[in-house]
């Protein structure tokens, strides 16, 4: 079965090696992801104000389209599927906003699509013991810690992916491939998120915090679902060497990256070259490349 | 025609103020058979009954309407009044003018004035053709049933015994003390809970008018109020309780070792064990679950140690029957179970516990005879830090309510803390502070003053271990700060949840529950130990979380309101209850699937269906579905209730 797959932006330009990636180990996985025609912007934040009816058109409309070609729409960034996911429950529930913005977009939605984070179709669709049965390189007790966010998890009401205080999906996913998960307090805090434009000093801390946590529990590398927490975790560690004199790098990778890895991708499909902290050595470590 | 009277009520001006009192009782004296309409400032009062007892003698009435307030504050009242001055009580009815026409309609005087009119002529419809009726006397049987052998069913018990009553103490586990007996020590006055606990429990044991069964549930009720026909479910503890005389060498021999859910999982207990040293009745009962024999026969070593052949492997179960007047439903509380909570590490870190276990630690006779060590490793905890409101108070995930004991029992540990640790340092993170009982403030305050308990106020937002340590993340609220402390202990006041199996117990008694599975009392002010339904009592946790002061004095109460219920001659219920006519009923029995109260049964001889006049509460369910007209329910007949209704379309 093929799925259809709304990239997003940050995936169409700055991380090109997470969508593609996903979309290589998705054809070793069986299935297909089908790119949704003529797609848009999601609108990158779901409304905090509760009247704000135009910021969930762009969803909307993205929801609609999707409902015309099939029954689930799958996402890789975390802040796509957060946005598209809100707005799918707010328009299965809310049935006045639900009519205003249908009939302001001519449109019929009634919030009937499945909205899964690519994650969840490996559990769901695919089935995380048919993953370990496919890999061909196990990750050799790697010890990864597993970075949530809070995209995926919070609201909980509305998201639904897993228990949000103590979520296990992510594990269960890392140990399908061979992987050992490293738990760490700061799995579900936030990276920052956009303070890396305003305040970057901010988010410069959290990614501080968030890092040498994983790495006091033993963690190897990062893995993350989401391409500003990536960034922030990422690319500001020359920043956080700037500010803790005993700050040591780690890799961080998208999970597919690691994915595509146990698969037994080509490493010089894997857009490692995209990573700030190179990975390549300590996979050469373990001898997965 | 009978001769009516009608009284209208100021109720000061709470009636009056809204009302036209005096056009209403001038044109509702206009009416024909209306020989008396007066009205009156209170007609409750003593001069106000008197009113009412000199007209029906002067005037000869047949029939009475009070126009006042609702009939559940003082239809009893009038009706008693009535009675004095020669006339049937049943022949007198409240028409509310109060609750449903003054207070609803304040700002619609003229309005509020006709719909008064219109609820006295309904109620003049229905007194039109009440009948004369008397109330129904049934014998009643003076024995009790209670339920739970906590500190509720103990003192609810010996009240009962000591007034005279036979009462038979059923208990889930196999010794008496329910939770009271995992205690330290009590607040505020600091007092060892076990040995006050152990004088009553000797008490009980010991006492000719109780009969304690252990390791026993209610199986099956049947009858009603001062006629209760009971099964008990006896379960075989493999243990002859006649011979064994806890010697302990039982125990001794046992091969097998688990953690022991009394001491919260901190300790050890056999197999074959008391459910904790010195406990009452001192005797052993062997778990099957975990006992070698019944796994594979593998193991006898108890059996052949016993210097007195107590040892059963054989022992069955047993039904023991009982007839009981009134029950006490006293089945006390749980704490909220660690796989509901996702936060604070509760049930992964070893070193997060919740209260109760702290208290098996602090315990003299507990799993580390009263030192404070922490479970990971045994080393004494430097750093404690005890949160409250750990599932309580929070409507959105856990339980809305307050558990109401645990902010002074956190304050009891952090001080005994400090008293053993007098280095060690306790933070307790509150939202608020409830400490209302006689004495509790000024514990609380000492605590705080004295003993250098810091107290934070604000929530808990992540528990992990790292370094050793468990690391509390929270916030005071009160300098806006986010705190990190590198704790040794957590503990955790955990919220109270009625304990398991209330719900399937309560609806065996027809009790009801509210949503949280609290047993509901009949009515939260003025019958708070009676539930809903008549002669079954409530004492303790099982209604409401409360401290040992308060389940006490519940308890005693309850004992007191069952010892005025029985020491009547007969029992007294009102006749406003369903009756059949024999000569319409087809026997369909659809009137007895829908009673509630299994108050109708098929009378198969005759082919007809009957009415158990004492199990009947004449709520109406099975007029309202009899598809003949065959039920009628005693002076609210559908004649009465078809003129009533038509005095106001």
């Amino acid at each position: 079965m093929n799925y259809l797959y709304f990239p997003g932006c940050t995936l169409y330009t700055k991380a090109k090696n997470f969508d593609q990636t996903a979309r290589n180990c998705s054809l070793l996985l069986g299935f297909e992801l089908i790119e949704l025609p003529n797609w848009t912007c999601c609108g990158a934040t779901f409304p905090l104000a509760t009247d704000n009816l135009m910021a969930l058109l762009p969803p909307a409309r993205i929801l609609a389209r999707a409902k015309e070609q099939g029954e689930i729409l799958t996402t890789l960034c975390a802040i796509c599927f957060n946005v598209i996911k809100r707005t799918n429950h707010l328009l299965q529930r809310d049935g006045e906003k639900r009519e205003k913005i249908n009939e302001f977009m001519e449109m019929n939605y009634l919030g009937d699509l499945k909205v899964l984070h690519y994650l969840e179709i490996l559990k769901q669709e695919i089935g995380f013991s048919t993953i370990k049965d496919k890999v061909k390189k196990p990750l050799n007790e790697l010890q990864a810690a597993p970075y949530y966010g809070c995209m995926l998890l919070r609201p909980f009401e509305e998201m639904g992916f897993d228990d949000k205080e103590r979520p296990t999906l992510f594990e269960e996913f890392l140990e399908s491939l061979g992987a050992k998960p490293v738990d760490f307090p700061y799995k579900i805090e936030c990276c920052g998120s956009f303070q890396s434009v305003g305040s970057p000093e901010v988010a410069t801390e959290c990614a501080y915090r968030i890092l040498t946590s994983a790495m006091k529990q033993g963690a190897e590398v990062v893995v993350s679902t989401c391409p500003l927490c990536t960034f922030n975790l990422d690319q500001k560690q020359s920043d956080i060497l700037k500010a803790h004199l005993d700050f040591k790098t780690i890799p961080v990778l998208y999970f597919t990256q690691l994915l595509g890895v146990a698969m037994g991708l080509d490493p010089r499909t894997l857009g490692f070259e995209q990573n700030a902290v190179d990975p390549i050595p300590l996979l050469k470590r373990k001898g997965l490349v | 025609m009978r001769r009516l009277g009608v009284f209208i009520c100021h109720c000061g001006v709470n009636i009056a103020g809204t009302v036209d009192v005096k056009k209403v009782a001038e044109e509702i004296g206009k009416i024909e058979d209306v020989c008396h309409s007066i009205d009156y400032i209170y007609m409750c009062s003593e001069p106000g009954q008197q009113l009412i007892r000199e007209a029906i003698q002067e005037k000869q009435l047949e029939g009475v309407v009070v126009a006042c307030c609702s009939p559940s504050m003082h239809e009893n009242t009038f009706r008693k009044a009535v009675k004095t001055a020669g006339m049937n009580p049943y022949l007198c009815e409240i028409a509310n003018i109060r609750e449903q026409c003054s207070w609803v309609h304040q700002k619609e005087k003229e309005e509020a004035t006709r719909k008064a009119m219109e609820i006295i002529q309904a109620t003049l419809e229905k007194v039109r053709r009440n009948e004369e009726l008397e109330p129904l006397a049934m014998s009643i049987n003076r024995n009790v049933l209670v339920i739970g052998g906590g500190i509720a069913g103990m003192t609810a018990s010996l009240d009962l015994a000591q007034g005279g009553y036979e009462v038979f103490l059923v208990e889930k586990g196999p010794a008496l003390g329910g939770h009271m007996a995992q205690l330290s020590k009590t607040f505020p006055d600091l007092s060892p809970a076990f040995p006050n606990l152990l004088a009553k429990a000797l008490e009980i044991v010991s006492h000719p008018k109780i009969e304690l069964f252990c390791c026993s549930e209610l199986e099956e009720v049947k009858g009603y109020v001062g006629n209760f026909e009971i099964i008990i479910h006896k379960k075989a503890t493999y243990v002859d309780w006649t011979r064994c005389n806890g010697c302990a060498r039982c125990i001794e021999v046992c091969p097998v070792e688990y953690p022991s859910s009394f001491d919260r999982e901190l300790g050890m207990r056999k197999a074959v064990d008391f459910l904790y040293p010195n406990c009452v009745p001192k005797r052993v009962k062997v778990t099957p679950t975990q006992c070698r024999y019944f796994q594979d026969r593998s193991c006898r070593k108890c059996e052949e140690v016993c210097p007195e052949k107590a040892i059963q492997f054989d022992q069955k179960d047993e039904r023991i029957h009982r007839k009981v007047g009134a029950i006490v439903i006293a089945t006390g509380f749980d704490l909220f179970p660690k796989e509901r909570l996702g936060e604070y590490g509760y049930g992964e870190i070893p070193d997060v516990i919740d209260g109760l276990a702290f208290e098996r630690m602090l315990s003299p006779d507990g799993p580390t005879r009263g030192k404070i060590l922490r479970p990971s490793d045994g080393r004494v905890p430097k750093e404690m830090v005890f949160i409250q409101c750990v599932a309580s108070r929070d409507p959105d995930r856990y339980m809305p309510y307050c558990s109401r004991i645990c902010c002074m029992y956190t304050a009891k540990q952090a001080k005994m803390y400090k008293e053993q640790v007098p280095d060690g340092q306790p933070y307790v993170f509150y939202m608020d502070i409830r400490s209302d009982g006689k004495g509790y403030e000024e514990f609380l305050q000492k605590t705080i003053e004295e003993n250098g308990v810091l107290y934070l106020r604000g929530r808990v937002s992540r528990v992990f271990q790292e370094d050793g340590k468990v690391k509390v993340w929270g916030v005071d609220t009160l300098t806006g700060k986010g705190i990190e402390i590198g704790a040794d202990l957590v503990v955790l006041a955990t919220a109270i949840i009625p304990s398991e199996g209330v719900k399937e117990l309560a609806a065996k008694l027809r009790a009801t529950v509210d949503k949280h599975g609290f047993l509901t009392e009949a009515h939260i002010k003025l019958y708070p130990v009676e539930s809903s339904t008549k002669g079954i009592y409530l004492a303790g946790c099982g209604q409401s979380p409360k401290d040992i002061t308060d389940t006490v004095s519940q308890a005693s109460a309850t004992a007191g309101k069952i010892q005025a219920l029985l020491s009547t001659d007969k029992l007294f219920q009102d006749p406003l209850i369903a009756y059949v006519d024999e000569t319409v009923c087809s026997g369909c029995g659809i009137c007895v699937e829908i009673c509630p109260y299994e108050a109708r049964e098929m009378d198969y001889r005759r082919g007809i269906s009957i009415v158990h006049v004492a199990l009947c509460q004449g709520c109406g369910a099975c007029i309202a579905s009899c598809p003949n007209f065959a039920c009628e329910l005693r002076n609210s007949s559908s004649v009465q209730t078809l003129r009533m209704v038509d005095t106001f379309i």
